[in-house]
């Protein structure tokens, strides 16, 4: 179980102190799937940083299966089988799609697993393979390798931020299907930071993340339609 | 051979024994053993140090290695090595020298390599530096080489210093005839307190060759690296230069392109990139489950593969 106690996380410049989040608490149930979503600016990509251990909260406190884990580090989050597939992916230089799909998976990975994942986000898994994951693919190709190497790893709890951003259509819904494969079969938790109503819709829980806190958070058939009858206003999560 | 020279044949040549196909080993300023094939011959120079290789025209999937080791503090080997590619071949040369100095004095290798590479004819050559051992002495590797190639000739080169070596001054020299292509591919890694210049000098002088200069390297501590290729179009042709490296500590990089056309068609292009190792990068393998300095070292590593 995730639990978040009060996370607060503040940024100083010159014009003073900012909150960025404030006094965020939630729990997510094992093998739950659980959409954060609300307006740009408003504090999720932060929030799943936190989660991940890639930024450090300010004040608050993070349990994993009871466990205080708001000092440790990314790797020994990772190792706890916490993932995390980043918004802008970076890419590495004389690295091939099935080394990275292999460092995910902690050993080398035969090529017909890492066809299924490939095609699972919607990616020719024989054009790919050997490609290098550098400059030469598209903002869309990185995001779906991207998302293939938390497919990858056998995790707890898995983190996407944005999956959906720059992928095309017929891509999309492949990738709902999966993510809702996934959080059928897997039994893993997951957070997905997400704008996309039919990423929301196959959720378990909804939570609006508007101003650094909590809006709102609760089952989906609850959540979901309210979300949607106020998408005409969208300033009243504000 | 002893584990020493076992070692550092492993290193430079991938070789656990001796190979099959045309041999040269060099050892500590002499040639100790050579083999010609039946379609490459391999001849001792009559008036300098070094050898004469010769492929026959129209030999395919042969290869030559020709290592060379200096396993003694105080040798300075100069030699001289004439390469004659025959027409129509497709050969394999895996060169290379390892230096292991164990005493005060230093060691040093300066290998003047001339391939003259004949029409249709195709060349991949490997060249890998090495140095090991205890002793004060500096470990020195000065390469020359020269590349003439003829017409519709193809030549990749792989050039690949890794670790040992305290000092080496590169100096690379083509000259293209029509249709002739190049490919070289450089990697290079330094540390403590090395020195590594490499400079390049392609000619395109035949209609529609083309070349294409991929270099690559890391500079760690406090060593220094200096590059200097430059590309001169005098024909219709293409080539594209490309200098990346990853700095780190408080090593020096200068990386000095230089293209040059003398010819309305002539189309070069030239890039470099100096960088640290990105932060993104390493919190991507750290959420993998990989230590910061594991993450370093698979960047680094994919970087020079």
């Amino acid at each position: 179980m995730l639990e978040l106690k009060n996370i607060s996380f503040n940024v100083s410049d010159d014009k003073g102190e900012k909150e960025i989040l404030t006094d965020v608490s939630f729990t997510l149930d094992d093998g739950k799937f659980l959409v954060i979503t609300g307006p740009n600016g408003g504090g999720k990509s932060t929030l799943a940083k936190i989660i991940m251990g890639i930024e450090k909260p300010t004040g608050g406190k993070i349990f994993w299966n009871g466990q205080d884990i708001t000092d440790l580090s990314i790797t020994e989050r990772a190792k706890l089988g916490i993932g995390y597939a980043f918004q802008h992916p970076p890419r590495f230089k004389g690295l091939s799609v099935r080394d990275l799909l292999s460092l995910a998976h902690g050993s080398n990975l035969p090529e017909d697993q890492c066809c299924t994942y490939l095609t699972s986000v919607g990616l020719c898994s024989k054009d790919y393979l050997n490609r290098e994951v550098d400059s030469s693919l598209s903002g869309g190709e990185i995001k779906r390798i991207e998302i293939a190497t938390l497919m990858a790893r056998d995790l707890q709890l898995a983190i996407y931020d944005e999956p959906e951003a720059g992928i095309d259509l017929w891509s999309f819904n492949m990738l709902v299907e999966s993510f809702k494969g996934i959080s059928k079969i897997r039994n893993e938790s997951m957070v997905i930071i997400s704008h996309q109503e039919r990423i929301m819709k196959i959720a378990d829980e909804i939570a609006i993340i508007a101003n650094g806190t909590v809006k709102k958070k609760g089952p989906c058939d609850e959540i979901f339609p309210e979300l949607m009858s106020q998408f005409d206003n969208a300033c009243s999560f504000r | 051979m002893n584990n020493t020279e076992l070692n550092m044949l492993k290193e430079i040549a991938d070789l656990h024994e001796i190979p099959q196909g045309a041999f040269s080993l060099r050892k500590d300023g002499e040639s100790v053993e050579r083999r010609s094939s039946e379609n490459i011959i391999i001849e001792p120079k009559k008036d300098k140090p070094g050898i004469d290789i010769t492929v026959k025209p129209g030999t395919k999937n042969e290869s030559v290695h020709m290592p060379v080791i200096i396993t003694k503090t105080g040798v300075e080997d100069l030699v001289y090595n004439d390469f004659y590619i025959g027409e129509d071949a497709d050969v394999l040369i895996v060169a290379g020298c390892g230096i292991h100095n164990s005493g005060d004095k230093k060691s040093e290798h300066d290998g003047i390599h001339r391939f003259h590479i004949g029409k249709n004819a195709r060349l991949k050559y490997v060249e890998k530096h090495y140095g090991e051992g205890e002793g004060t002495g500096e470990r020195i590797l000065n390469p020359t080489t020269e590349v003439y190639m003829d017409e519709n000739s193809f030549c990749e080169m792989e050039t690949v210093q890794i670790r040992g070596v305290d000092s080496t001054k590169r100096d690379t020299v083509a000259k293209l005839q029509s249709g002739a292509r190049l490919v070289v591919l450089e990697k290079l890694m330094t540390h403590g307190k090395q020195i590594a210049h490499s400079n390049m000098i392609i000619e395109l002088n035949g209609e529609d060759a083309s070349s294409q200069i991929i270099s690559r390297s890391v500079a760690k501590d406090k060593s220094e690296q200096v590059f200097y290729p430059r590309a001169i179009g005098n024909a219709r042709c293409k080539a594209h230069v490309q200098c990346d490296s990853i700095i780190m500590d408080d090593a020096h990089i200068r990386s000095i392109p230089e293209i040059a056309a003398n010819h309305c068609e002539a189309n070069i292009i030239h890039e470099a990139a100096i960088g640290r190792i990105n932060n993104d990068q390493l919190l991507k393998l750290q959420t993998l489950g990989k230590s910061e300095e594991e993450a370093e070292e698979i960047i680094i590593n994919c970087f020079l593969k």
